[in-house]
């Protein structure tokens, strides 16, 4: 018999049934909820008269909607305090723990569920968010669904899915200097584009993989979506339950142990067989940034933006459209374009390493005149860390702003927009049009590369700057 | 609580010939304040079409504008739907009217929720799909849910099948819910929990 895969070992334990011709249902263990993708979902309850099936294994943030200074006011903005408030009354009609704002866990959902020792190995997971993807770094089957699956699942903890395919993703050696996990993804994202793991569910691993932290390995997981993947992993390992053992709610004592057990089987067999396999070199990494508006149009730092002779991709119309909304012309360099905004934050890269790496970096710099730098924390704890550690001084000196924990300029939903014609750089995982505010201009990088743009003003090889 | 039911559409269309089609599009984050899942139909689109944000200001070459495109099969390019996982995009398709969407690939989290709001996605070749954008605008389409198949009205040779699975299908064609369908399995779904011992 064939070996099995880390995503069939997980499934399989998780068909409660299946139907003939049809999905199968399939069990959650773990639920994140978050203020805009719930409340329909409650009502949708709430018209049913029925109460939330397993309140113990679901969990609640503000994160998407909630302003990034003075959270300890009222919400200015009326929708957006209605939505948190609809958010907290439903979770206190139906036994839901709220991690809301003001409460020492709060923060960005795909940052608090591993950081508190919710995401464990084997696990399934969802939330009304596509980047739950993330929690798939610890060897769980997470991904993103939408708010009348929410609503089933608060109703019975169960969810119609197909078994999608599968595919791995191998990136082998070694990462040179100043490329970190999302210039990975950025680079497998520019290589299978937008649209290259769609139905798949995606394991990444090589020993490029393995050899990063568990935060980077969020990074990767994180935008699985962006390749249109149902969702990402990677097999957990001693890092991983190094990671998950002492925090608020790992399992204790025994139940550690037996647990540990369990987990050290979630990796795919020698054997095991996959739909579709790529293979990636890390030595062929280089610093990446976007330059168009989706995070498949990717380029190395030191190329220049391609031509429609060069591209290989379909669309080709697709191009001239996003270099015209980003005001970029073909067979241009994209080192040395100016920048306005740096947005430092998001589920994808607002973790404490992030803000570690960004803190080494610009220790003793100043930001260049005239760019406005966003600093926004995933979670309250990320933010309690950095200050405890003296990185919000280290900002401060470069003229940085820290703010408080959300999605913020991720989306835009909150104030935290970029103005029209603008150009930000940014750590988070979309760069579509308007995603950061209406004719916002956004370029995907790492944190290394973000803060490099910070210090100059312009976009920069941040390897010409550590030597 | 069942959803509208779906069997044949017969209708024009409207074209928007754009690859990649992100949720972001279709309903900007802005717009997702709201707690109900009605009136997301009039923001549908809305950067795409208007300018300045001004409903005032319709941008004329925008399809959604031209009066000559109307109908309940919205027709776009390949990947539409990735992105976000918002439902709400999946909403306001709904509430704008259309009740099929066709393209040739959908992204996942969008087709589920699609079909959860009795939107039907409907997946052809990339060749079938050219064939529909190079018609006028006098085209209908005619999709048979119970048959699987899209015709382009003014060509009778040209048909495609489709796929659904037979559950999906008996959910449109019936008007069922699949939150229906989980909550008739409740006492499975304990004992289930009770072997895994959860």
């Amino acid at each position: 018999m064939a070996g099995k895969t880390l995503f069939e070992k997980i499934w399989e334990k998780h068909v409660v049934k299946i139907i003939d011709n049809g999905p199968s249902v399939f069990y959650i263990d773990t639920h994140f909820i978050h203020e805009v993708t719930s409340p329909q979902a409650f009502n949708g309850l709430n018209k049913r008269g029925l109460k939330v099936f397993r309140p113990q294994q679901t969990v609640a943030t503000a994160d998407h909607n909630v302003p990034t200074i003075d959270q300890h006011l009222p919400i200015k903005e009326e929708l957006s305090r209605l939505q948190v408030e609809a958010l907290i009354k439903n979770c206190a009609e139906h036994g839901v723990e709220l991690y809301g704002l003001g409460h020492p866990f709060q923060g960005i959902v795909h940052v608090i569920g591993p950081e508190l020792g919710i995401t464990q190995p084997g696990n399934t997971i969802v939330c009304g968010d596509s980047h739950t993807s993330t929690h798939g770094a610890f060897g769980a089957i997470a991904f993103g669904i939408g708010t009348s699956e929410v609503e089933m699942v608060l109703a019975t903890q169960c969810l119609l899915q197909s078994k999608p395919k599968l595919m791995r993703i191998n990136v082998e050696g070694v990462l040179k200097n100043g490329v970190v996990s999302k210039d990975i993804v950025l680079y497998i994202l520019s290589k299978i584009s937008a649209s290259g793991a769609t139905g798949f569910a995606v394991e990444f691993a090589g020993s490029a993989i393995t050899s990063l932290s568990m935060e980077a390995r969020m990074t990767i997981c994180n935008m699985s979506i962006e390749m249109g993947a149902r969702c990402g992993m990677i097999a957990p390992d001693e890092k991983t339950f190094e990671y998950i053992r002492w925090r608020e709610f790992a399992p204790q004592a025994e139940a550690w142990d037996e647990n540990l057990v369990q987990w050290k089987q979630l990796y795919s067999d020698s054997d095991a067989s996959f739909d579709s396999e790529h293979h990636f070199n890390a030595a062929d990494i280089q610093p990446m940034i976007t330059y168009g508006t989706n995070p498949g149009m990717g380029i190395g730092i030191d190329e220049k933006i391609p031509t429609k002779e060069s591209i290989n991709d379909t669309d080709k119309s697709g191009l001239e459209k996003s270099l015209a909304y980003m005001g970029f012309e073909q067979n241009t360099p994209i080192k040395g374009q100016k920048i306005d905004y740096v947005f430092i934050g998001s589920c994808t890269n607002s973790r404490i390493e992030d803000l570690r790496m960004v803190a080494g970096f610009v220790k003793g710099k100043k930001k260049a005149n005239g760019v406005e730098v966003w600093i926004v924390p995933g979670s309250k704890q990320v933010e309690a860390q950095a200050i405890e550690e003296g990185i919000d001084k280290v900002f401060e000196e470069a003229g940085f702003i820290l703010r408080q924990p959300g999605c913020s300029a991720c989306l835009g939903m909150n104030e935290d927009k970029i103005p029209a014609g603008k150009y930000c750089i940014s750590t988070s995982n979309r760069n579509f049009e308007g995603r950061q505010g209406a004719g916002a201009r956004t370029l995907l990088a790492s944190p290394l590369t973000a803060a490099s743009a910070a210090i100059t003003g312009v976009i920069t090889d941040v390897r010409e700057l550590l030597n | 609580m069942g959803k509208a039911k779906l069997s044949i559409v017969q209708s024009g269309f409207v074209p928007i010939n754009i690859e990649n089609i992100d949720t972001d599009q279709i309903i900007p984050a802005r717009f997702l304040k709201a707690t109900t899942k009605e009136g997301f139909g009039k923001n549908l689109f809305r950067d795409w079409r208007y300018e300045n944000d001004d409903e005032a200001k319709p941008k004329a070459d925008f399809p959604l504008n031209q009066s000559q495109f109307s109908g309940e099969i919205l027709v776009a390019g390949k990947n539409f739907g990735c992105g976000s996982s918002r439902e709400h995009a999946a909403w306001s398709i709904l509430d704008h009217g259309f009740r099929v969407v066709v393209s040739s690939f959908f992204a996942d989290i969008f087709k589920n929720n699609a079909l959860n709001n009795g939107v039907l996605p409907v997946q052809v070749s990339e060749g079938f799909l050219q064939k529909i954008f190079e018609q006028s605008n006098v085209t209908e389409l005619i999709v048979d849910v119970e048959k699987q198949t899209i015709k382009i009205g003014s060509l009778e040779e040209f048909e495609e099948g489709f796929d659904i699975n037979t559950y999906k299908k008996t959910c449109l064609l019936n008007g069922y819910d699949d939150i229906d369908y989980l909550l008739n399995l409740k006492n499975e779904i304990e004992d289930f929990e009770i072997e895994k011992a959860f």
